[in-house]
């Protein structure tokens, strides 16, 4: 038992503001009182529930496949040596899995989501997942070029489609559906890309971009998935993408949708010397559509390695730096691009990346549908959010800033006329209740009675940037994991996973697609319940 | 201010981590500090004086005696003083150095002056592979600085260097200047195979003839003008080589074209005769 005193505490989905107030754990979860155990003196000191992270690449055959491509990076990384409660490993762009955990606990993140699995590497992205300590986990796999569903959706069989999704879900052990560049990765593997919401795809008649975009939105609703339809528009990274972010956005009224990482889809100009911010018109749009969710994706400058399932986009990237490419083919279902990049503040490109990022989160109002990630490890290292939320809380060093930009760049952008400055209460909207919501992950992302015990105690600060980055102490499901800032108990974290329902047949339908075209057997393929350590089972609301 | 002396006491049998043996650690240090300073022989942490005597305090100038061919990373990222190695020296010597100097009478390992930014490294025996070169992953290796072999290199002498100079005045191994970006290789022994594999830029001088890949082009026979300034330059650090036109001209290949690479091979054309 703990009890948490004096305390000012920040808990948005429950109304609190800034209260002084005692927080009281008991078993793992928020308690209403509590008669004995030890008292943590919270007085002067902030009170956030445990972030909670939407959209991360941490674990998987991608990311382990961008770790072995950048070895430099290895040795500039800060390293954990082995102590009594920690295992060895190193930080940096792709930190290690052991890693991965300390960095998100140690600074106040207690769940994460990590956003594309290949369902054939869902075996080795549950295992990298259980390597994560203290966190907890949920996945989402990569479903809109996987061709056995796109000869489904081609063939109208939509009712099959669904069972097939239901059983791809549960057979990967996965909590969402994500789509990345709709259709392009088929096309990618012709070494063609599909770009707009009406391109070919090819070795398909009927389909395109945007039935899968439907398609899947609508699975999803019907399925009763509890995150909506997890999106990586086509078109990523192009100026003038604009114009398909919102397409794709009205191609989805009547259904929820989550757009990932949408500070690599709201671009203007014709090409990469008019490349500008279109913040306002996707904000407009965003704010006016609440069936929408999304988070920033904002880009720090600096180095890091891009990892995408958008084969062709990291391509063209490759072709643009002429730095290292790593290109995987997965089969039937996806692709994967890995390209170490360097933002950079003189770059216009890059200058006009990063002020797309912050407009985004300072031009749309609602902060509980707006998430704070760079879709690590591609903006930024996820390490970084402290230096992101200096820069929402703070407009004086937005400024400052924004000096290291060329005078060409600042025309692009409209950060510098944006005078918004966020308060605590709404960074732990964006860090924590906001997400747990979208993830509708109702014990997380608040600290009313019976939540899970996950939170962060800060020490206020006026240099934001360090009061994010050292909190004084991190509880995790009631334990203390963080005290006077650093870590000194690991404890483990639980996958969370979604039970579906499906039509038994449609193994049957599946198989023989496993004899003929796949490297793994269909016994193989599906990940075993036992893999998974203390999972959560969530159950699908069949709303539709 | 006389120098800090550190004479090895027995050869350690595993290789010795020793990237504080740099001027700049040891400078502002008294005698006892530097005694205490840690060095791990393989995994195990050590203080300096288990394995040194050690005599001297505070001064950037480090002289170095013993069987120390297993003393890795001395001089890592060094930016100014002196090191005076009286013996061989291990792998990844004066690696990431920004400044200062580093003499070996002796031979030196792998990795020799990796990825350096500036200074000067002079080995009077031979080196390993890697001179100059970037580590694995890294974009480029040498950024600038001066590294002289008196005597032979091993294989991927400067790859992707960016800038600076390599000497070698033995022969070199295989792969001399792979990926190279900048700066300039003299090689006064000639090399064997693959010289400027997949080379963008810069420059490799040979006084022997190569054996060229055949992706690089023979562009034309001349005599370069650079070639008196560095003459000037290297005439500082005792290297002779040929500058005046009567010297006789160079032949120039121009390549790698498998990149494609704008880099050049300039071949002593003296050198074929003899």
């Amino acid at each position: 038992m703990l009890r948490i005193t004096g305390g000012r505490v920040y808990d948005p989905a429950n109304g609190i503001n800034g209260v002084i107030k005692d927080v009281c754990i008991a078993d793992g979860r928020v308690v209403a009182d509590v008669t004995d155990g030890r008292t943590i003196d919270a007085t002067g000191l902030v009170v956030f529930p445990g972030g909670v992270d939407v959209h991360t690449h941490v674990a998987g055959g991608s990311v382990n496949f961008a770790r072995g491509m950048t070895p430099e990076d290895h040795r500039r990384a800060a390293a954990f040596v082995r102590s009594q409660s920690l295992r060895s490993g190193i930080g940096g762009m792709t930190p290690t899995t052991f890693a991965t955990g300390y960095l998100y606990a140690g600074m106040g993140w207690t769940t994460v989501n990590e956003a594309a699995v290949p369902i054939l590497f869902a075996k080795h992205t549950h295992e990298e997942l259980r390597d994560i300590p203290i966190v907890d986990k949920c996945s989402m796999i990569l479903m809109a070029n996987n061709e056995i569903l796109l000869d489904l959706l081609e063939a109208g069989e939509h009712e099959r489609a669904r069972h097939l999704v239901a059983w791809q879900i549960w057979a990967s052990k996965a909590y969402g559906i994500k789509a990345v560049n709709p259709g392009g990765v088929v096309s990618w593997k012709w070494g063609k890309n599909s770009s707009q919401l009406s391109s070919p795809i090819e070795g398909y008649r009927n389909v395109t971009p945007g039935t899968i975009v439907s398609g899947l939105a609508r699975i999803v609703d019907e399925l009763g998935l509890p995150h909506p339809l997890h999106l990586h528009c086509n078109n990523l990274g192009a100026p003038g993408n604009v114009s398909t972010t919102i397409e794709t956005m009205k191609l989805l009224e009547g259904h929820r949708a989550h757009m990932a990482h949408l500070q690599y889809h709201a671009y203007g100009g014709d090409d990469w010397h008019t490349m500008c911010s279109a913040t306002p018109k996707v904000a407009e749009y965003f704010n006016a559509h609440p069936n929408l969710t999304a988070d920033a994706g904002a880009v720090l400058f600096g180095d890091t390695v891009t990892i995408t399932a958008d084969g062709p986009w990291q391509h063209l990237l490759y072709k643009l730096t002429g730095r290292k490419w790593g290109n995987l083919d997965v089969e039937n279902e996806t692709g994967c691009g890995i390209v170490p990049y360097s933002y950079r503040p003189n770059n216009l490109v890059n200058a006009v990346q990063w002020a797309v990022g912050l407009e985004l989160m300072l031009l749309i109002d609602d902060p509980w549908r707006l998430h704070l990630t760079t879709d690590h490890p591609n903006g930024a290292c996820f390490w970084r959010y402290p230096e992101i939320i200096q820069l929402l809380m703070n407009a004086d060093f937005r400024k400052d800033c924004l000096k290291s930009l060329t005078p060409h760049a600042r025309e692009r952008i409209f950060l510098p006329d944006i005078t918004r400055e966020y308060t605590l209460y709404e960074i732990a909207i964006i860090t924590s209740a906001g997400p747990a919501r979208a993830l509708a992950l109702p014990q997380k992302g608040q600290l009313g009675v019976g939540a899970d015990a996950d939170l962060v105690i800060y020490h206020e600060d006026k240099d934001v940037a360090k009061m994010f980055s050292h909190p004084r102490y991190v509880i995790k499901a009631g334990e203390v994991v963080v005290e006077e800032g650093e870590i000194r108990n690991v404890v483990e974290g639980r996958p969370f996973l979604v039970q579906t329902t499906y039509d038994p047949d449609i193994e049957g339908y599946l198989r023989p697609f496993f004899e003929s075209y796949y490297t793994m057997s269909f016994e193989n393929y599906p990940v075993e319940m036992s893999r998974l350590e203390k999972a959560e089972v969530f159950e699908c609301k069949r709303a539709k | 201010m006389t120098s800090i002396t550190l004479t090895l006491k027995n050869t350690p049998n595993v290789p010795l981590e020793t990237e504080v043996l740099t001027p700049d650690r040891l400078a502002g240090l008294a005698h006892d500090e530097i005694r205490a300073l840690p060095v791990f022989l393989g995994k195990r942490q050590l203080r300096l004086d288990d394995l040194f005597d050690i005599e001297g305090e505070r001064s950037d100038e480090l002289q170095i005696f013993g069987a120390t061919r297993q003393l890795k990373s001395i001089g890592r990222g060094m930016t100014r003083g002196r090191i005076a190695i009286h013996g061989h020296a291990g792998m990844h010597l004066g690696a990431g150095m920004r400044g200062g100097s580093i003499e070996v009478h002796g031979d030196a390992g792998d990795w020799l002056g990796a990825e350096m930014a500036g200074g000067l490294i002079q080995v009077h025996g031979n080196a390993g592979g890697q001179v100059g070169a970037a580590y694995r992953g890294s974009m480029s290796g040498m950024q600038n600085g001066t590294i002289v072999v008196d005597g032979s290199a091993g294989i991927e002498v400067g790859t992707r260097m960016r800038r600076g100079i390599i000497v070698i005045k033995g022969p070199a191994r295989d792969f001399t200047g792979l990926e190279m970006k900048g700066g300039t290789i003299f090689l006064l022994s000639g090399a064997e195979q693959r010289v400027g594999a997949w080379m963008r830029r810069g420059t490799i001088v040979s006084m022997l003839p190569l054996q060229m890949l055949p992706t690089f082009a023979f562009a034309c026979s001349y005599h370069p003008d650079f070639m008196r300034l560095l003459a000037r330059y290297l005439s500082q650090l005792g290297i002779d080589i040929p500058h005046e036109p009567q010297d006789g001209p160079y032949d120039l290949y121009s390549g790698d074209a498998s990149i494609p690479g704008k880099g050049e091979i300039l071949v002593w054309r003296s050198g074929l005769s003899e």
